[in-house]
């Protein structure tokens, strides 16, 4: 079953077609990894998902909501969340905090006034917090101010928020990028154990290894056009694709 | 007609105050990053300059005249300023002129204490919170203005333009209007003159010298000017010196038309600001024209037939401009995207 | 922070708090600081920057024009004194309204834009208001005269008996000058302090410290940020309209001075200078500049003499002359002094330095906590 549908996807700046008719769809409960050359138009595609950016023309169907011109905390109401490129979370709070914010969010809706309760007195939030950053093994640290961690546990804190919110679609844009080679195979791993649940993704990636170890399907876009699709394995005997990154590099 | 032309010469001048000091504002948040909250009590300190010029140049000796005596009996006390005793006319010349001549005063005392400031200040919160940096100058605003204060006194001191350009032109008559109506003082044709020749220069030196293309390209983009090895920090210095004289020349030009008192720079400083934020944070030519734009404005508004349909408008108008083109642009009139919007 | 706060924790803050203002007067009273005009202040301060805190210490918005919220609650509080008579409740209660629809307006428009533009906002509201209530409003705001109380006015609930004796605030018989104003004030901060620890330790709360740190992330986590600078702009605004009133309630007067810029500044060096984002903070800061203004700015010549007069004369004049700088007229030097070091040195304010000399000594004792990093202070 289809969870994502993209249609006609044109986004231009100024004089530069960014995108360029993409069409583009995503089983559930699948890994789908979108790679490409520098300025392929990847991260354009990315924020026109969520909301970020607004496509010329076209649509993005999430299920039967068109998302196109939705406000980004409308799009996460309805179940997509995001994995930044640069860690996006709450550098000034505690990691149990950070947790505590879309878990509530989750339950609560995008605008709840409850200024008397005693969020220490919520134990159903701060237990579903806990269990989140045990998930992802950062229990130890819950009480640490996030903005000191490594960038790695940075990023394994962004997946917990992001997962505490049981999103039915995530987006990670280039999870690893940054990252030593056992931080990539620590967010590799978690990556795989959290596969099962049923949560249907769509990764952004530079790097091979981590696309190859991942994906069940590989979109290869290229100057804001899509030309090839596929398996991983078909993926990597394509010429086209071998002719893009190639050929992209005396452009 | 001659009303609106009138008030139009009325709002050019306190626009060129407003456009000096919002120009030096802009120039250091462009290339800085820095929210200069005491740039009001720079312009205010170049005002207290020319002050201090004129009280040195007219400290008197005291000579007595034996031949006449006073009502009580006593020889009579000459007082003549120093420097007419020692230099006759040409002395007093000088003296007369002594608000021009406080430029030589102002342009030394400005470079060092802007340059003090930023090393000795400044320079420690360019990384630093906007609202760090904001209440640091506000500080400095404040103590600034009390040591002016413990100083010169709370009351305005007024300075007298030079004889020469005392007095006020008919414009409206050599316009070929009815004499009387379009009155404009000499001096204030001088301050416009001025406050032109000051932004022109400005202009001329980042256009034109190898200096001010670097820091051009440094409000640009700091960080890339930053990694072609250019020691950017050498020339923050520079150019938080060049924006603290462009200040300081306003206050002392502007003393005759307003006699300086130790809360002006305040007072401007909030007008000054939202110049700024008018004309885009970081845009020079959006401050030169958001301060001439808003001067006029608020020169037109606080006229009576205007009043009479909007009571209270002469109040607030340069505020309401600015809320409105904050909501309309919200990066102002010539921003550019993305200038201290986190 | 959550993970060490509890109930228990915050009742026990809380009772101590409220002992140590309900006693002020006898505590304060060897630092020449016992007196009810002084404390009235501490209190109203106190609530004035507790208020302003909210907004600035949890969400990280910057308001300079929180004074004309000041201003419009000591307006609404005379005219409801004018109009309704001299209890100091409905006062209070029509301020916080009045105040709180204002703050509606303004925030909802300056809350568009963040950052300084946000500051040039409020700042540029709260000088036209500042403006107006000089120039036109004059009818509603007696503006340079001040707004006072006229025995000419309805008064429409106060009895027959109230024709005589002065024109002051009294709380069924209990008039609001004196100690009565103090205990008064006290139990309306010992309010607002109460109301604040909640929100701090609220859902309500986190969101607004999410909105200081991350805005971004906070709307891909599915919440809008902006209903929740709002209700604390809001929220802020009334605190700020309460002190106003209170001001009239133990001096019914109202005067346009009150909304000016540098009364906006002022509440953000107290919670600046106390700690911005701490609980206790704003009002340390607001009783020690409030305290600081009255001491140095009675302090003249003949009090210097008497300080440093067991100085040797040849360095007691020069020590004198300096130091005059800075009181009586020139106490507001020390107070932009006092801005300055605090900006630089100790940005995190009163509260960050005293939890600065508890860790040391924590440290020195051997009981480090190894897994609490501090948070930057911003």
């Amino acid at each position: 079953m289809e969870i994502l549908r993209v249609e006609g996807v044109n986004k231009s700046f100024g004089g530069l077609r960014a995108l360029n008719n993409v069409n583009f769809s995503v089983e559930q409960g699948t890994v789908h990894a979108i790679i490409g050359p520098n300025g392929a138009g990847k991260s354009t595609f990315l924020n026109c998902m969520i909301g970020r950016l607004v496509p010329d023309t076209g649509t993005v169907k999430f299920g039967n909501v068109s998302l196109t011109g939705m406000k980004p905390y409308e799009i996460n109401q309805v179940g997509v969340s995001r994995v930044f490129q640069t860690p996006e979370i709450f550098a000034e709070l505690t990691l149990l905090e950070n947790v505590i914010i879309p878990t509530m969010a989750k339950r609560d809706g995008q605008f709840s006034l409850r200024p008397f309760k005693r969020l220490d007195g919520d134990a159903e939030i701060q237990d579903k917090a806990l269990h989140m950053l045990e998930d992802v093994g950062l229990a130890e640290k819950k009480d640490v101010i996030s903005g000191s961690l490594s960038r790695g546990d940075k990023r394994r804190l962004e997946l917990a928020m992001c997962l505490s919110q049981d999103p039915k679609l995530l987006l990670l844009d280039e999870p690893t990028a940054g990252m030593s080679r056992a931080d990539t195979n620590n967010t590799i791993d978690l990556l795989k154990r959290i596969a099962g649940r049923g949560i249907t993704k769509v990764v952004i990636e530079h790097d091979m290894h981590v696309v190859f170890s991942l994906a069940d399907k590989v979109t290869v876009l290229a100057q804001g056009t899509i030309i090839a699709e596929g398996k991983p394995e078909e993926i990597k005997g394509d010429p086209r694709v071998q002719e893009a990154y190639l050929g992209g590099a005396h452009l | 007609m001659d009303v609106i032309i009138l008030q139009l010469l009325n709002g050019l001048d306190k626009g060129g105050a407003y456009a000096l000091i919002a120009l030096g504002l802009t120039l250091i948040f462009g290339t800085l990053g820095v929210v200069n909250f005491a740039h009001g009590a720079l312009f205010m300190l170049g005002a207290f300059c020319a002050v201090t010029f004129n009280k040195l140049l007219s400290l008197e000796i005291v000579t007595t005249d034996p031949t006449k005596t006073t009502a009580w009996g006593t020889p009579l006390e000459i007082r003549t300023p120093y420097i007419e005793a020692y230099l006759g006319d040409f002395g007093h010349w000088v003296l007369n002129y002594s608000v021009p001549f406080s430029i030589l005063l102002a342009i030394p005392v400005m470079l060092l204490f802007g340059f003090i400031m930023e090393r000795g200040l400044i320079k420690h919160f360019y990384n630093r919170a906007h609202a760090d940096q904001i209440l640091v100058t506000f500080g400095l605003a404040i103590v600034l203005q009390e040591i002016i204060k413990s100083i010169f006194g709370a009351n305005p001191i007024p300075q007298a333009a030079p004889d020469a350009v005392r007095g006020a032109a008919d414009i409206g008559a050599a316009l070929g209007m009815d004499p009387g109506v379009i009155v404009y003082p000499y001096w204030r044709m001088v301050y416009l003159a001025f406050a032109g020749a000051v932004v022109a220069a400005v202009f001329a030196f980042l256009q034109f010298t190898t200096f001010g293309m670097v820091v051009r390209a440094g409000m640009a983009d700091r960080h890339t000017v930053g990694l072609l090895g250019i020691n950017i920090e050498r020339r923050f210095t520079i150019v938080f010196a060049i924006a603290a004289v462009v200040a300081g020349l306003a206050g002392v030009m502007y003393t005759p038309i307003l006699p300086p008192d130790y809360h002006m720079g305040m007072d401007f400083l909030v007008l000054s600001f939202v110049v700024v934020v008018v004309g885009g944070m970081g845009s020079l030519p959006g401050a030169v024209a958001a301060g001439f734009l808003l001067g006029i404005l608020q020169s037109f508004a606080s006229m009576n037939e205007i009043k009479a349909i909007l009571p209270g408008i002469d109040q607030i108008i340069i505020y309401l401009v600015a809320v409105v083109i904050l909501l309309v642009r919200p990066r102002g009139l010539m921003g550019r995207k993305g200038v201290m919007e986190n | 922070m959550s993970a060490k706060t509890s109930p228990a924790r915050d009742y026990i803050l809380f009772a101590v708090f409220a002992v140590a203002v309900l006693t002020m007067p006898i505590w304060l009273a060897p630092i020449g600081a016992g007196y009810p005009d002084l404390l009235q202040k501490f209190a109203i301060f106190g609530l004035f920057a507790t208020g302003f805190n909210i907004l600035f210490g949890l969400t990280g918005y910057l308001s300079f024009g929180h004074a004309a919220f000041l201003g419009v609650g000591s307006y609404t509080a005379v005219w409801t004194f004018k109009l309704l008579g001299m209890n100091p409740v409905p006062a209070a209660i029509m301020a916080i309204i009045a105040s709180g629809i204002f703050a509606l307006g303004i925030g909802y428009v300056s809350l568009r834009r963040s950052g300084i533009y946000f500051s040039i906002l409020t700042l540029a509201f709260a000088q036209m208001s500042y403006n107006l209530a000089y120039s036109v409003l004059t009818p509603i705001t007696n503006g340079e005269t001040g707004l006072r109380v006229l025995r000419s006015d309805p008064r429409l609930f106060d009895g027959k008996g109230a024709e005589q004796g002065p024109l002051i605030a009294n709380l069924f018989g209990i008039d609001m000058t004196g100690w009565g104003g103090f205990y008064f004030c006290a139990v309306i901060l010992l309010i607002g302090f109460f109301i604040a620890q909640r929100i701090f330790r609220s859902p309500f709360g986190i969101m607004l410290r999410a909105v200081k740190t991350n805005q971004n992330r906070m709307t891909y986590t599915g919440l809008n940020p902006r209903p929740y600078t709002l209700a604390a702009f809001v929220i802020s605004g009334m605190y700020a309209g309460l002190a106003g009133a209170l001001m009239c309630i133990t001096d019914p007067l109202a005067g346009a001075e009150r909304m000016q810029w540098t009364a906006s500044g002022e509440v953000v060096l107290m919670t600046i200078l106390g700690g911005a984002g701490t609980l206790l903070g704003p009002i340390f800061g607001a009783a020690l500049i409030k305290y600081f203004e009255n001491i140095f700015s009675a302090f003249n010549e003949q009090t210097l003499h008497e300080i440093f007069s067991f100085l040797p004369d040849f360095i007691e004049g020069p020590v004198i002359s300096v130091a005059g700088l800075f009181v009586g007229e020139g106490w507001h030097l020390t107070l932009g002094v006092l801005f300055m070091l605090i900006v630089i040195f100790l940005p995190g304010g009163i509260m960050e330095g005293v939890s600065r000399i508890g860790k040391l000594f924590k440290r020195s004792s051997g009981k480090s906590e190894p897994n609490r990093a501090t948070a930057p202070a911003e």
